[in-house]
């Protein structure tokens, strides 16, 4: 009597749920990689914390303490003051140069397609690389740039260009400019190329000159792209290692050792593997924390356009 | 008279414009080859100079070229670092071209998963996958390394391979779902009528349509997983498993306090080359990501 009722709505049912296993089923292999590659580590990254826990032999619970010794820790200090003169130098730096670069090669003209690319050719070389290839073209005797500079009689005799932290840090910031430069240039250029031409010649006619176009009407409008483009630049050189560990080797009297580079000597060279994932929880909270900075910046960004 | 002096001046005016335009278009493009110039000089330098004789190595590059004939010397000392440079780039590659595939693979079923089912926790598992961002992987090696040792996978390059998918993960899920989401559904019903199910309908009928989407997963990965250092420096510790990177430590190093720069030319050229021509033959597959990436 009330067969035709159930029997007509159970396949229904049941296809809707075989459709939802199989559903799970296309994505347990993505699922399985991130739980055991990401969250499990970052998960056992918190209770490593809590141990004092050698290379060799059993690890032992000393709850805090990692914590406590960080906070006493002058290298660790030392460590995140110099990553975060890094970090603002080396934003700054390639803002000055990706601006003018995004609004260079915004022009309609001929062969601006060729200059993007090649503008853009280091972003996609490895840090490790250009580190390697720069570390080479700064070296006193068999180098370029110093070579260079002498051959010309600009000086007298070749710098040692890493031997100072100053040049050092200089010859760095120059290397992260011409790798990183293309990529902030082309966000940037994704902003500018946003805005509608007719505001620009609405302004033009209301007087307004180049200056006051950029400044009252570019970089109001391109707030949005500028805040992405900052936080990837600020996250990416908080995790700066390649260059220091590659061109510098922690530098001039061990001046530029950056938070990855001192995590990975305390977990990988002294083996103190608690501490360095304590250090590492440290780091963690900081990218975190410029996370949900960036996701309200971006929402400043969407409120005022 | 007057009109023939008013042609003049108008003729002188327009030329003056065209003299001025001419300038400009001049100076733009004296500013663009500079520019040029300064970005592609390292490389030139770099592979010009890994040209010249094994003598002339440790002396600076002025000029650039091999002055003295074509040789591959520094070539030949690379090869003397390590496990030679052939084990080498086929570690490189061999990592780099299996992250591409499983990446591949695994983002796209779960993409189709993502776009086209629905299940428990759908958007749960999926914001999970991509807020993996946040985390920096630096953040958590000494973990993976002791995961990766549970697993009897230490010192692997299967292993390493793993860690570099676990990585690509939130975006090429994310550019993968998004790149189903725009097929039209229609496509999918007639596929159906005609019988094509689940994983026959996703290879014959859907695959082909989110090709472009694919191609930009692969790039990244393969350029991601060629340049990677630290995970490599870390997780790999016998010589003959080291990828280029690593191994080029070696070079860096020297040896008796020597730096062969010969070898170190070499070897930036050999693990720029492939970076520098994947990208330029699928460039736009590539600003294809770029743009994903910033939008969102």
């Amino acid at each position: 009597m009330a067969g035709p009722g159930p029997g007509k709505a159970l396949p229904v049912r049941r296809r809707r749920r075989r459709s939802q296993w199989r559903g799970l089923l296309y994505i347990a292999p993505a699922m399985a990689l991130v739980i055991v590659f990401f969250v499990m580590p970052v998960l056992f990254t918190g209770w490593m914390s809590l141990h004092n826990w050698p290379l060799l032999g059993s690890p032992r619970w000393i709850g805090f303490n990692n914590y406590f010794r960080m906070a006493n820790d002058a290298r660790f200090v030392s460590a995140l003051r110099f990553t975060t003169y890094y970090t603002v130098i080396v934003t700054i730096a390639i803002f000055a140069v990706a601006f003018p670069l995004a609004i260079f090669v915004e022009k309609h003209r001929r062969f601006v397609g060729a200059y993007r690319t090649i503008i853009f050719l280091p972003v996609v070389v490895g840090l490790a690389s250009a580190s390697l290839l720069w570390v080479w073209l700064a070296n006193v005797d068999s180098g370029f740039i110093g070579p260079a500079l002498k051959a010309l009689g600009l000086v007298e005799k070749s710098p040692n260009l890493l031997a100072t932290f100053d040049s050092a840090f200089f010859t760095i910031i120059v290397m992260v400019v011409w790798k990183i430069a293309g990529f902030t240039m082309i966000i940037l250029l994704t902003g500018l190329q946003a805005i509608p031409p007719e505001l620009t010649e609405a302004a033009r006619i209301d007087g307004a000159d180049r200056w006051q176009r950029f400044r009252y009407l570019t970089l109001p409008l391109m707030r949005r792209t500028i805040a992405l483009a900052l936080i990837i630049s600020v996250t990416g050189s908080i995790l700066a290692f390649d260059q220091f560990y590659i061109m510098t080797s922690g530098g001039p009297q061990n001046r530029m050792i950056s938070v990855v580079y001192y995590i990975f000597n305390q977990s990988f060279v002294s083996f103190n593997l608690g501490y360095g994932a304590a250090l590492s929880i440290a780091l963690l909270a900081i990218l975190v924390i410029i996370s949900v900075m960036q996701l309200r910046l971006l929402r400043i960004g969407e409120d005022r356009p | 008279m007057t009109l023939s002096k008013m042609n003049a001046s108008m003729s002188l005016s327009r030329r003056r414009r065209a003299r001025k335009a001419f300038r400009a278009e001049s100076t733009y493009h004296a500013t663009g080859v500079a520019i040029a110039l300064f970005f592609l000089a390292p490389f030139a330098i770099t592979l010009l100079a890994s040209f010249r004789h094994g003598t002339e190595a440790r002396l600076p590059p002025l000029p650039p070229w091999p002055a003295s004939g074509i040789s591959l010397d520094s070539y030949r000392s690379l090869d003397t670092f390590g496990a030679g440079v052939w084990q080498h780039t086929f570690n490189s590659l061999l990592v780099s071209l299996a992250t591409v595939a499983l990446t591949v693979a695994v983002s796209v079923l779960a993409g189709y998963g993502f776009s086209r089912y629905r299940f428990p926790l759908k958007n749960v598992l999926f914001v999970l996958i991509i807020a993996t961002l946040m985390i920096p992987f630096q953040s958590i090696l000494t973990p993976l390394f002791i995961i990766l040792a549970r697993l009897g996978l230490n010192n692997s390059l299967f292993g390493l391979t793993l860690v570099y998918v676990t990585l690509q993960l939130p975006f090429s899920v994310f550019m993968m779902r998004n790149a189903f989401d725009a097929v039209p559904k229609e496509i999918e019903e007639a596929a159906r009528i005609d019988g094509a199910r689940d994983l026959k309908l996703l290879f014959r009928v859907l695959m082909p349509l989110v090709l472009p989407g694919i191609a930009t997963v692969a790039i990244f990965a393969f350029l991601n997983a060629w340049n990677e250092f630290l995970a490599a420096l870390v997780l790999l510790s016998s010589n003959e498993k080291y990828t280029l990177p690593v191994l080029m430590m070696a070079v860096r190093a020297g040896r008796l306090g020597a730096v062969n720069w010969g070898a170190v030319q070499a070897g930036v050229a050999v693990m720029t080359l492939p970076c520098l021509v994947v990208f330029l033959l699928l460039q736009r597959y590539y600003m294809r990501g770029l743009m994903a990436g910033a939008v969102k």
